[in-house]
Order: structure tokens, then sequence, then C-alpha cells
């Protein structure tokens, strides 16, 4: 088991740079979640880490040793999950999963028991004999996961294993794999768009833009303090209502931010509560069963215009008309300032 | 209505592109009083069998020309033209596809562009050069030339084939514990078969029909293949045995024709490069 | 820890696996392609090793040679007029065969059947169908009263660039015909369909959706033909022998008559390479849609 150390990593393709100089340090036997939209350089990252892709520069060290540059995959003493699984289709079952141990001259008996082993903590041992072809989408990720384990890698690292799953399995197969790794605790960088699996899963999430980090921290830390107006928009469904108040009180260019969850009608906090009052006038109300979705604008913006959501969990029976103004409120511990130009947080 | 205009357009089509193979059908068992009847006798049928078939044509075709030669000459040749085309081309292929990295593309469209230039440009340079070989009339020539053909486009053929199988299984292999050269020896092989197919039929099928090369390099009758022998040396005299020759000619197409129905739609990936989105 | 060594160079093992390629195509094309040019600017003749400079010599003595001017005007007659004809049968035929009907599989396996069939095999095949004396063609129009006179197809200069012209379109059609029927397949359906429910009826469907949008993939079609066609040497070779009296010559007979029946392998050069304007017009078209559809793949 080792941690994983980056210093200042740069990839460039021609003119893009698809990884920006990224710093991390990934701990032992941690969960990491590197989320970003496609294209936010997380996949090129995990890639190179892999050692499937070479750095333009910086540094990356695995249980602190370097190798960048000059180690082949193979040595890094990773494994790997692609999102497609990548299981050879001439080879059974049980071949995929011998496949990295043939490769490493283990001896026979040894696979064999090895193989038996993992296919027992993923369930699959009935599946051994048959093809990739002849298995479906689950039984083919928990395959891969299988082909990954035998190895006794030092870091894991899974691109998407879930994406290619409905969305059913998605929930069991999320918890099956944070399980397994709690169990075995092995470090672990998983790459994911979604960020509810980033939440559900990680010890730690980075959040990538642009071949950047835009912040780094548990999932509570980048959901109840984002560190800028992206990273306060692109956790969170619905996203973080942000608003220009032209607050007199408030430094000048400030972005004032609340989670629509904390949106709330005025009458259901107590009297004496500190909350910031807004005049909400509602224009439509989307019932989802669990929650109900209030849009509207807020008559105290700069921009009257802008679409400002409300999250209602289902305890609230309160009936909200649509075409009328109402007293809504959000507690002030639960507000956050941006600078309107930079889009960083502001502590005040 | 509309389907009645479909079929008959259909049908116009058929007779347009396959008369001529009817027309060597007819020809190839027909008996010579009836395949010599001038055209401008109405009254005889020249469609239709009027007296009944005969193998006569296809006796003298096997038994007193050299075509069975032919058949042998232009068999060493495909062989040992594919044994080339797949050491050459497949490597080459792959390396664009998955080594050379961005230059990749550009560089396997300029080796494309190669099989743009034709026999009929190069052929003249080409003689001055099999002489100075000693390769005139033989069938070395043909197997050193043809390659020309075959490896720019089958180079682009696997290329792109390449682009369609998925990068993860080698990258797997990769960090499963192979070595870069490994996975070229012994997980990209399994993946790329149906590309090498694909690469040996169009071979098979351009040393079929190749005639520029042979006419130049070719001179003496025994050396000949089935595409040059056939129109330019089984003509006795003047003599056009037309059964044996039309027996010749179909029995050549028969064969190409199955086996271009099977591969058409892999070549037409190779030809359209992009423009069609597959 | 393993350090990387050959077998894991990328950039040593992509080199080393197309080394041979590219040695194949620079030897044995690059460079007898720069001595083609070069040779049609020296007096080489087959037989002697030695050459010498001979300027524009060659170039001089063809172009005011009328039988170079017939055979260059041939060639492009020849090139023009089959390609005009495949692009509007094969736009036809693939509007026919995109359609499902009893017996497909049989009808789209004979009108393959003529790119499958070699050249020279082909070419033999008709010259028997344009047989002087024992023509079926003539036969049939005789029958159906169309004929009163005689067709010497062959042997009229006239009839005989028809014949080649007949016989390079009927060799060109399956080509061109499958490539349009790719395109049409590439053609997203909800286009069509949309057209459909904006009320375009099968002939603006036609013009206005489909043909606007199977141009790039025509063009492919048309620029292999052209390749095809006017660098063809099998057909006219066969059929007419560049007769009669030297009237039929296309560019590739005409070289091969001079350059290597002839042994004067500088003119024979000189005649083929004005092939190349036929080629680098492909060429360039080529490079155009591979770059417009590398841009719009992105």
């Amino acid at each position: 088991m080792a941690g994983v150390e980056i210093r200042n990593l740069k990839k460039y393709f021609g003119d893009l740079h698809a990884v920006d100089g990224v710093d991390l340090s990934i701990r032992e036997g941690e969960f990491l979640v590197l989320l970003g939209s496609s294209g936010s350089g997380k996949t090129t990252l995990l890639r190179m880490i892999a050692g499937l892709e070479h750095p333009t520069s910086g540094e990356i060290y695995i249980g602190g040793v370097r190798v960048d540059g000059d180690v082949p995959p193979r040595a890094r003493g990773i494994a790997m999950v692609f999102q497609s699984y990548a299981l050879y289709p001439h080879r059974t079952v049980f071949k995929n999963i011998a496949f990295p141990l043939e490769a490493s001259r283990v001896p026979r008996q040894q696979i064999e028991a090895k193989v038996r082993w993992a296919a027992e903590m993923f369930s699959i041992s009935r599946y051994l004999d048959r093809y990739p072809r002849q298995l479906s989408g689950g039984e083919r990720q928990r395959v891969a996961l299988c082909r990954a384990l035998v190895r006794d890698p030092k870091v894991f690292l899974l691109d998407e294993p879930l994406a290619n799953l409905d969305a059913k399995l998605r929930n069991t197969a999320r918890d099956d794999l944070k399980r397994f790794q709690r169990q075995i605790g092995t470090t672990t960088v998983y790459v994911t768009h979604d960020q509810i699996e980033a939440m559900g899963l990680g010890d730690r999430i980075v959040v990538m833009e642009h071949g950047k980090v835009r912040q780094m921290g548990t999932p509570q830390d980048v959901y109840e303090d984002p560190v800028d107006t992206f990273v306060a928009t692109f956790v969170g469904q619905p996203p973080m209502n942000l608003l220009d108040l032209g607050d007199p009180s408030l430094p000048p260019r400030t972005l004032l931010g609340f989670r629509p969850e904390h949106f709330l009608p005025r009458s259901t906090f107590a009297a004496g509560e500190d909350v910031r009052a807004f005049r909400f006038s509602v224009r439509r109300v989307e019932y989802l069963g669990s929650d109900r979705y209030v849009y509207g604008a807020v008559a105290e913006s700069a921009t009257p215009d802008a679409t400002v959501i409300a999250k209602l969990p289902g305890t609230i029976a309160q009936a909200i008309p649509e075409g009328e103004t109402q007293e809504f409120a959000v507690p002030r511990a639960a507000l956050r300032y941006f600078d309107a130009d930079t889009g960083l947080r502001r502590r005040s | 209505m509309k389907r009645v205009a479909l079929y008959a357009a259909a049908l116009g089509f058929m007779v347009f592109a396959g008369f001529p193979f009817y027309w060597m059908l007819v020809t190839t068992f027909k008996q010579n009083r009836d395949l010599y009847v001038g055209a401008s006798d109405v009254s005889h049928i020249p469609w239709i069998f009027n007296d009944p078939p005969t193998l006569d044509h296809v006796r003298l075709l096997f038994g007193e020309t050299e075509f069975p030669r032919w058949v042998l000459n232009t068999l060493i040749v495909v062989v040992a033209v594919v044994v080339i085309t797949v050491a050459v081309a497949v490597p080459a292929g792959y390396s664009l596809a998955r080594l050379a990295g961005r230059w990749g593309e550009r560089m396997g469209m300029g080796i494309f562009f190669t099989y743009l230039i034709p026999p009929t440009l190069l052929f003249v340079p080409f003689s001055r050069l099999v002489a100075l070989l000693g390769l005139h009339n033989s069938l070395g020539a043909l197997i050193l030339i043809y390659p020309t053909m075959t490896i720019p486009f089958c180079t682009w053929l696997v290329m792109g084939f390449l682009r369609s199988v998925p990068w993860e299984i080698e990258e797997q292999a990769m960090i499963d514990g192979y070595s870069r050269l490994a996975v070229i020896l012994r997980v990209a092989p399994r993946l790329i078969v149906p590309g090498i197919l694909t690469v040996v039929v169009f071979t098979f099928t351009l040393v079929m029909q190749e005639f520029v090369y042979a006419l130049t390099f070719i001179s003496s009758v025994e050396k000949m293949t089935i595409s040059l022998g056939v129109p330019i040396a089984l003509v006795r005299g003047d003599v056009y045995h037309w059964g044996s020759l039309m027996a010749a000619a179909l029995f050549t197409s028969i064969p190409l024709a199955i086996v271009y129905n099977l591969f058409i739609d892999r070549f037409i990936q190779g030809f359209t490069m992009g423009a069609v989105k597959g | 820890m393993t350090r990387r060594a050959v077998a894991d160079r990328e950039d040593v093992l992509g080199v080393l696996m197309l080394a041979p390629s590219l040695a194949y195509v620079i030897l044995l094309v690059g460079v007898p392609f720069f001595l083609a040019i070069l040779l049609s600017f020296s007096n080489a003749t087959a037989g002697s090793l030695r050459f010498e400079w001979a300027g524009f010599g060659n170039y001089g003595a063809i172009l005011g040679d009328p039988i170079f001017q017939r055979a260059l005007r041939n060639s492009v007659v020849v090139t023009v007029g089959s390609q005009a004809l495949v692009v509007v049968l094969a736009t036809a035929a693939a509007q026919v065969f995109r359609a499902t009907f009893r017996g497909k599989r049989f009808a789209r396996f004979i009108l393959l059947l003529p790119w499958a069939v070699p050249v020279s095999l082909a070419a033999i095949a008709w010259t028997w169908i344009f047989d002087s004396t024992f023509s079926v063609i003539n036969w049939t129009l005789k029958a159906a009263g169309l004929l009163h006179g005689w067709l010497y197809w062959l042997g009229d200069p006239a009839l005989a660039l028809v014949a080649i012209i007949i016989v390079q379109a009927w060799r060109i059609l399956p080509f061109a015909t499958v490539i349009v029927l790719a395109g049409l397949a590439s053609i997203p359906q909800e286009i069509v369909e949309a057209a459909i429910v904006d009320g375009a009826g099968f002939w603006r469907r036609l013009f206005q959706v489909e043909l606007p949008l199977l141009l790039p993939v025509v063009t492919v079609a048309v620029l292999f033909g052209v390749v095809y066609t006017a660098t063809d040497l099998g057909v006219v070779y066969i059929l007419t022998g560049g007769g009669p009296a030297n009237t039929t010559h296309v560019l590739p007979t005409l070289a091969f008559q001079r350059g290597i029946l002839g042994a004067d392998l500088g003119q024979g050069a000189a005649i083929a390479v004005f092939l190349l304007p036929f080629l680098i017009v492909v060429a360039v078209a080529m490079l155009r849609l591979a770059r417009r559809a590398e841009v719009g793949a992105r």
C-alpha cells in the first residue's frame, strides 16, 4: 500500500492544456474522487498516474518512488478498471482474472487459488467458465474489479467504472464498491463526472476544471464551503443560487450564494432566528414527491430576472401559489459570499 | 405501382451490370455452330441455346491451353504478395494507429495517397528498374512490384480498422503486466484478425485483377498470370477461341465475385475515409 | 522498479514497425515517380542503360504529334463522359437499392459483378459483345427493329469511343453505387423523417435534403472513378488497341506503345506525365474532403 504524490503535473496536447499544473497528495488507503465535466482533464490525470500518457512536465510518486518518465505501466504497482471494462473478449472469466498473474509468472496453483478467492469476494464464481459476451453489464464490471484485485496493487485506478450500468444497478454497485474498498484498504483514485457518485464514494473529492484543481476536500467541505462560484454551481443539484444584491452593507461586487434547500418560506423559521429575508415572486412549482422545487425571482436582486430556486422538503406542507410574491428567508449561517469578478469565495 | 417501378429499375440495373456475364455463360457452353452465326441473321436467337450445351470449350481451355499454368502462376504471385503485404502493412497500420500519436493520421494519409499514383505512370521507370534487377519476364518482378499497390491501401485499411477497435484492452494488458512489445506480439494479433483478413482479401483481388504491370514485365506465355494470359495469349494467331476465352473469364470471375460480395463493406470504409461516418 | 526498456518505448517501436512500409513506398513508389519525371526529360531507350538530358525535346515532340493530341482529348472525353454517366446512374441505383425488395441480395450480387471481374477479362468479354460480325447488341437492335444498317462498334472511331465510355461506366458503376449507398445509410434517419413531416415530397427530399448531404460521398466516388478511368490501360488496349489507325488511344495506351513497345522510354514517360493533372486535381479535392471530415468530426 502506498500514497500517491503529484507535483506540478502538466500535459499539453498541442495548444490544448489537458492537465495544467496539478498538485495532489493522495493519502495511503484513501478513496479519492476526481470530479469534473468531460474535458476537465480528470481522465488524462488518471492515465498519467497509470503510465498510459507521458506528462509534459511534473512529477508523480507512487509509494515514495518517482514513476513519471521511465517506469512502464506494468511496473507501477497499479491496477486499473476502464469504463468499458476492457475484458479480453477471447478469454473466459477465469482466464481474464488470471491474466495479470500469468503475466507476472505466478505459479499455476497459486493463480487458481487466487482467482477463486477473488471471484468469491465478488460472487462471480458461477461465471468463471463463461466468456465476457455472455455476461450482463454488472457482471462484467465485477469481473473487471476482480482482475484488478488479484494483482495486489498499491493503487487502484478506476475510470468511470459505473457509467455503463443502468441507474438502479449503479446504486448497489456503488455500495459494493465502497464496502470492498474499506475492506481491503487500498489507495483508490476514482474518476467520475457524476457528483452523486463523487459525494457518495469519496473520502475526499478533487474538483477539476480546464486541467486545474479548483478544490480538494471532503464531500462536506466541497458542498458546504465551495472555494469559488464554479464549485458552488458544479456540485449540488439544483445548483447553489447566486445573487448580485448591490447591498451597500457588503463590499462592492459581491455575489451572495445559498443552497436551494436553505431557501424556505419565512414562516418555517422561528421568530428569533437570524435569517435574511427576501421577497420571492413564485413563477412555477415542480412537485417531485419527496421535494418541491420552486422557481422564481428575488425582487432585491440587481438582476431581478435571474432565476432563483427553492427546494422545499415534503415535510413543509404550506401552499405556494404560482404567480404570487411570498416572503422567503435563508439562515445567515448558510449564506456564502463570492467576488463577482474573480468568482472566489469571500470570508465576510 | 411504385413497387412495379422499383422492380423495373432494379431489373434494369441488373441487366446492364450482369448481361456480359450472362453472355460469358452462354458462350462458354455453346456449340460452335450455334455460336458463330452472324448477328445479321435475325431468325437465329443468340441469347439462348439453340443446340444442346457442350463442354468442348472448357475441355479445350484446361486441356490444350496454358490456362492451368496461368492459374498456378497467379496463385504463386498471390501467396507471395499476400505474405509481403501482411508482413509490411499490418505493423505499419498498427504503428500509425497506436504508436505514432498525432502524426499517425497525417502520415497514414500520405501513404494512402501513393495508392493514387497509377501503374500507368510508373511502368516506364519500372521497366528500366526491373531490367536492371534482372527480373524481366519473371514472376519475381510482379512479386516485387505488386506490393507497391497493396501496401499503401492496406496500411490505411489496418489503421482505420484499429481505430474502431477499443484501445483499452491493450492498455489493460500493459497495466496487467505486459510490455508494449508483448502487447503487440501477444494481445494485439487477436484483435486485428478481421483487419488482417480484409488485407488478405484485398491483396488477393488486386493481384487477380492487375494487368498493366503484368503486360509490361512478362513476355513469355508460360510466365503469364490469368488476367494477362487470357486476353493476350489465348488468341491463336488471329483466331479468337471465344468459347474458351469466355470460359476462362467466367471461372475467374466467380470466386472473385463471391469474395468481393463478402468484403465489400470493409473496402468501402477504406475508400470513403471518414467522408461517411459509419 | 523496472525501467522502461526498448520493449516499452513507443516511439522506437513505432518507427521500427512503420519503417518497412515507408521504405517500400519511398523506394518503389516515390523514387520511380521522380524517375518517371526525370526520364521524360531524357532520351533514354530500353536496352541501353545510358541516357542523356533531352530538355523539353520529348514534350515538344509529343505536343506536335496529332496522335498524342487525339489521345489527350480521348482521355478527357472518356473520363468525363463515363463519370458523368456513373454519377447519374449510381445515384439512381442507390435510390433503388436502398429500398427493401424480394431478391435484393441476389440483385446486389449481380450489380457488384463488374467490379469484381478483372479489367482485362471484362474487356475481352466486351470485345466479343462488340464483335464486328457476331455482336449480340447489333442482333438485339435489329431484332427489335431499331437498327437497319450495321454498327461497327470497334471499327469506327466515334463508335469505338462510345464503346469505351460504356465499358468504363459499366466497370465503375458498382463501386460508385456502393459508396453512395454507404453515404445514404449514414444520413441520419431523423433528418429524412423531419423532411417528410415538413411535407417534402420524394423529389424535393432527394434534391434539397439528401443530395446536398450526399455531396461529399458522391465526390469521393467520382474522384476514385476519375483515377480508375483516366489511368486505365486495359480497356482500351484490349478493346481497340488504340485503333483504328491510332484514333482511340488514351494517354496510358499511347505511353505503353511508345515507351514499352517502341522502347522510347523518354517519350513514353513524357506522355504518362500528362496523367499528373488528373491526379493532382483528385488529390487536392480529397485532401479538402478529408480536412472537412476531420473538422466535422470534432
